[in-house]
């Protein structure tokens, strides 16, 4: 730690820095919590989705305050945990006003790490119908960044044929304190006909996912959260960081395979792994990934090369032959692939050029891949995460890193069990209908889409 | 309930020099990051086996219970009972032997064998007049008996003594002896620098081809054999001076052995076990056997797994011609090619009560990716180091392709063993 950092958080640069306006962030809800105060269902219509669902989740709701046109606006009286907004029947630019006058007394109600979700349906109808759908999007990205206390904004597009069942994992997800560092985000949840029909603490049990970069950081993080909701590890690193990753292996009870995954058989030898134990693979996490930062002007074909190589084209390589129906030990139907891909290639970021085009190409290709998939109803998806506090984060020069960690919603840096959390939720098998999509997990960062 | 003891497979550290980047470490840490990267390897994390068999040779007082206290600060569960057995150089094989013999009889279904060693955690001891000075002062009734006892201790009993490395029996030291037989069976230099130079050569393209991938996890961020010399060669060899046997010496630091940390542990069980726990099976552990010479009487030391080799082969009705490969341990280059040349000596394999000569090996088959020469060689871990590499390379040629294992043990003992791919 250096001398301008030590003074930052003594007692008195703590002191100095607050007046400044810096004050300390918002300790975040986290894990499978809801929130303390009361839920909140608004319905701008007809449309029982959104109840069924809560109700499916077994949560207890109440009625909404309306905004009246008065001087002073009514209070709900006490502080409320989370605001759901069922705006699937709202098309019209006048009906805009009922989502203000439900939003209005609410937001000011919000309890510390509340939420506030609004439920959509996908752009369709005539002009005014699909601005109207833009239009939320708007809304939801301001009111993300107008909340406060760690209180996070979330918009959720189903399509016509989603049931509550399809929707219960998103809305779960989001409610709970594992979509933490999720905020201002905008997703979309299909139809997939799903049967589950309520939330689990183990969703994952007995399935095996394979994670790699398992070793440390992020990967490791991801290990441990996956395994407390069930899943059997196979944790996936380079040979040389084999001690570590034993030693995560270790502590979730699951298995260690040291391979490079740039090698050509890198897929074959994870199959081999998992059907040598007599397994199916359920899940894929593709964590493993390098950086090697340099201007574009200093970026030569190696550094270039290395990265798009491990952060993008081994993991299509190992995709072409896990996704082998016929390679034993490959992903069994209804499996799930999720990618990182990083906020740096949603919206660039200088001196990394190569990690953004490997990046954003993670993002591309669970795009490409997520329909070639669905005969299979095998889902690809992938997170982004923006600031996260690892040891590679904590390499970045103090005032770079303190302004990085602060340029976002929450003011805060995520955890890497924020990253974990998300792809949990993508990797359960009730979130069948979420296919194709980036979740960024930046707590929503001033930068990117 | 007889079985068939398998070898599931093995985890070791990388082995280093010693003094070098385990300096710290102890055969403590060195077994239990072994066994972790095991268990890491196999999802045996939580696990109770059957028994784990592991020893060190260079061994502190601290340590007398060193495998049992490994695996409690393992990953495996702490119900896993354990054992410390002891046989020189032959350790990491006898005690895989121990849990074969074990899993054969069905007392038990599965278990780890294994060998630690840290030349650099050696045993340092107080001299002989120091301890005996000690010993009457506390024994001592009054002050003045206690100063009288204490006043004795002069200050050359104050140097520490390193663990002795000579044979008790000749006072010679293990290369010393080697020397007398290099002569004896008249390897030359150059092949000795030519076997050495073939060890670093094979062991640098096993790394390279990833086959210790699955065999090896780091330690301490060494994550590859560091006593390894891929660029060596035989001209570089050639232009080292004689260690042992005098000026005229053939044996080098080149082409012998040196001191070595490391650890090395193999997974063993019977065939259920291994499929009621969806584990792979590489080899089956077909046989032992156990030998000594007479060297005190001017046997040679090393040579003692000959005769243990060749009552094992006519046991088992097999010819040298019946095995794919073959790991001879390089305790010196010499320590190979004297077994070879013995191995080919009617005369000699007769002395011993053999029917006649082992025969001669097809050097293809031989330590064909590395051996201890290259890879180093803590005493106790290399049997366990050899177990399991052999049983990946079997398996990789096919079902039935056997394999043998020769370690040579000081006090002039030789252990032996027969694998089998399945």
């Amino acid at each position: 730690m250096g001398a301008l950092e030590k003074l930052f958080y003594s007692p008195v640069g703590h002191a100095v820095s607050t007046r400044a306006g810096l004050t300390d962030p918002p300790t975040l809800r986290r894990g499978r919590t809801w929130p303390d105060g009361t839920m909140v269902l608004a319905p701008l219509g007809a449309s029982t989705l959104v109840a069924d669902t809560l109700d499916l989740l077994g949560l207890e709701t109440s009625d909404p305050i309306v905004d009246a046109p008065a001087d002073s606006p009514p209070g709900y009286g006490s502080r409320i945990g989370a605001l759901v907004i069922d705006a699937t029947d709202l098309t019209t630019i006048v009906g805009l006003e009922d989502l203000r006058a439900v939003l209005r007394p609410a937001v000011r109600a919000l309890e510390g790490s509340g939420r506030v979700v609004i439920v959509a349906r996908e752009p369709s109808g005539n002009w005014e119908s699909k601005s109207v759908t833009r239009a939320l999007d708007g809304i939801n990205r301001t009111i993300g960044k107008e909340l406060r206390r760690g209180a996070t904004s979330n918009l959720v597009y189903v399509s016509a044929d989603a049931t509550p069942n399809d929707l219960l994992s998103t809305l779960g997800f989001v409610l709970q304190g594992r979509s933490a560092f999720v905020d201002g985000q905008t997703w979309h949840v299909g139809g997939a006909s799903s049967i589950v029909d309520a939330l689990s603490d183990q969703p994952l049990k007995d399935r095996v996912i394979v994670v790699t970069g398992a070793a440390r950081g992020i990967g490791a993080s991801i290990a441990r959260i996956l395994a407390r909701d069930g899943a059997t590890i196979v944790g996936v690193d380079i040979p040389a960081a084999g001690e570590s990753l034993a030693g995560v292996a270790n502590e979730v009870g699951g298995t260690a395979l040291q391979l490079d995954i740039t090698a050509d058989d890198a897929g074959a030898a994870i199959a081999e792994h998992v059907a040598r134990r007599g397994e199916r693979i359920y899940g894929v996490v593709h964590c493993a990934g390098i950086t090697r930062d340099k201007m574009l002007v200093n970026t030569d074909a190696e550094r270039w090369g290395s990265v798009l190589d491990v952060n993008l084209a081994a993991q299509i390589r190992m995709n072409e032959v896990l996704l082998d129906p016929a390679i034993p030990g490959s992903v069994e139907d209804g499996g799930r692939i999720v990618g990182i891909a990083s906020t740096s290639g949603l919206a660039g970021n200088k001196g990394q050029t190569n990690y953004a085009a490997s990046k954003a190409g993670v993002a591309g290709l669970v795009e490409a891949m997520a329909p070639d998939l669905a005969d299979r109803r095998i889902t690809a998806n992938a997170v982004a995460p923006g600031f996260i506090e690892t040891a590679m984060t904590a390499r970045i020069p103090f005032i770079q890193r303190e302004i990085f960690r602060r340029s976002n919603s929450l003011s805060q840096g995520g955890q890497p069990e924020d990253v974990a959390e998300a792809i949990g939720y993508l990797l359960d098998p009730a979130s069948a209908g979420v296919n194709g999509q980036v979740i960024r997990v930046c707590g929503q960062n001033l930068v990117g889409a | 309930m007889n079985s068939n003891a398998v070898i599931v497979g093995g985890n070791r550290t990388p082995f280093a020099k010693a003094g070098g980047p385990y300096a710290q470490a102890s055969s403590h840490d060195l077994l239990t990051s072994a066994i972790d990267g095991l268990a890491a390897r196999y999802g045996l994390s939580g696990k109770q086996l059957g028994e784990v068999a592991a020893g060190a040779v260079l061994k502190h007082p601290r340590d007398f219970n060193l495998t049992r206290e490994a695996v409690l600060s393992s990953s495996l569960a702490p119900t896993t009972p354990a054992c410390d057995l002891q046989q020189a150089c032959g350790t990491g094989l006898e005690a895989t032997i121990y849990i074969a013999n074990k899993i054969s009889l069905g007392q038990i279904d599965s278990g780890i064998a294994g060998g630690a060693d840290s030349a650099s955690d050696a045993p340092i001891t107080v001299s002989e007049p120091l301890r005996k000075a000690l010993l009457a002062a506390n024994a001592a009734r009054s002050t003045g008996d206690r100063l009288k006892a204490l006043a004795r201790i002069r200050p050359s009993h104050l140097k520490p003594l390193a663990p002795g490395v000579n044979e008790p029996r000749t006072g010679l030291s293990m290369g010393e002896h080697q020397a007398l037989t290099t002569k004896r069976w008249e390897v030359t230099r150059e092949a000795q620098d030519e076997l050495a130079a073939a060890s670093h050569h094979t062991l640098a393209a096993a790394w390279d081809n990833g086959f210790f991938d699955d065999l090896v996890t780091p330690f301490l961020g060494v994550a590859k054999d560091s006593i390894l010399r891929p660029d060596t060669s035989v001209e570089k060899l050639s232009k080292l001076k004689p260690a042992f046997g005098g000026p005229e010496g053939t044996m080098t630091a080149g082409n012998s052995t040196a001191l070595s940390d490391g650890a090395a542990t193999v997974l063993l069980s019977n065939e259920q076990w291994a499929k009621d726990n969806h584990l792979p099976v590489l080899a089956k552990f077909v046989d032992a056997n156990v030998a000594a010479v007479d060297h005190p009487a001017g046997d040679d030391l090393l040579l003692a797994p000959v005769g243990a080799v060749g009552h094992m082969l006519e046991r088992n009705g097999l010819t040298i011609e019946d095995f794919d490969l073959v790991e001879i341990h390089e305790a010196f280059a010499s320590t190979v090619l004297a077994t070879l040349k013995a191995w080919e000596s009617e005369e000699y394999c007769t002395s011993l009560g053999l029917k006649g000569a082992i025969g001669t090996l097809d050097r293809s088959k031989l330590n064909t990716m590395g051996s201890s020469l290259a890879v180093g060689h803590p005493f106790a871990a290399t049997g366990a180091r050899i177990v399991p590499s052999l049983a990946k390379m079997l398996h990789d040629l096919g079902p039935g392709k056997r394999g043998l294992i020769s370690v040579c043990a000081a006090g002039g003992q030789g252990v032996v063993a027969i694998l089998e791919a399945v």
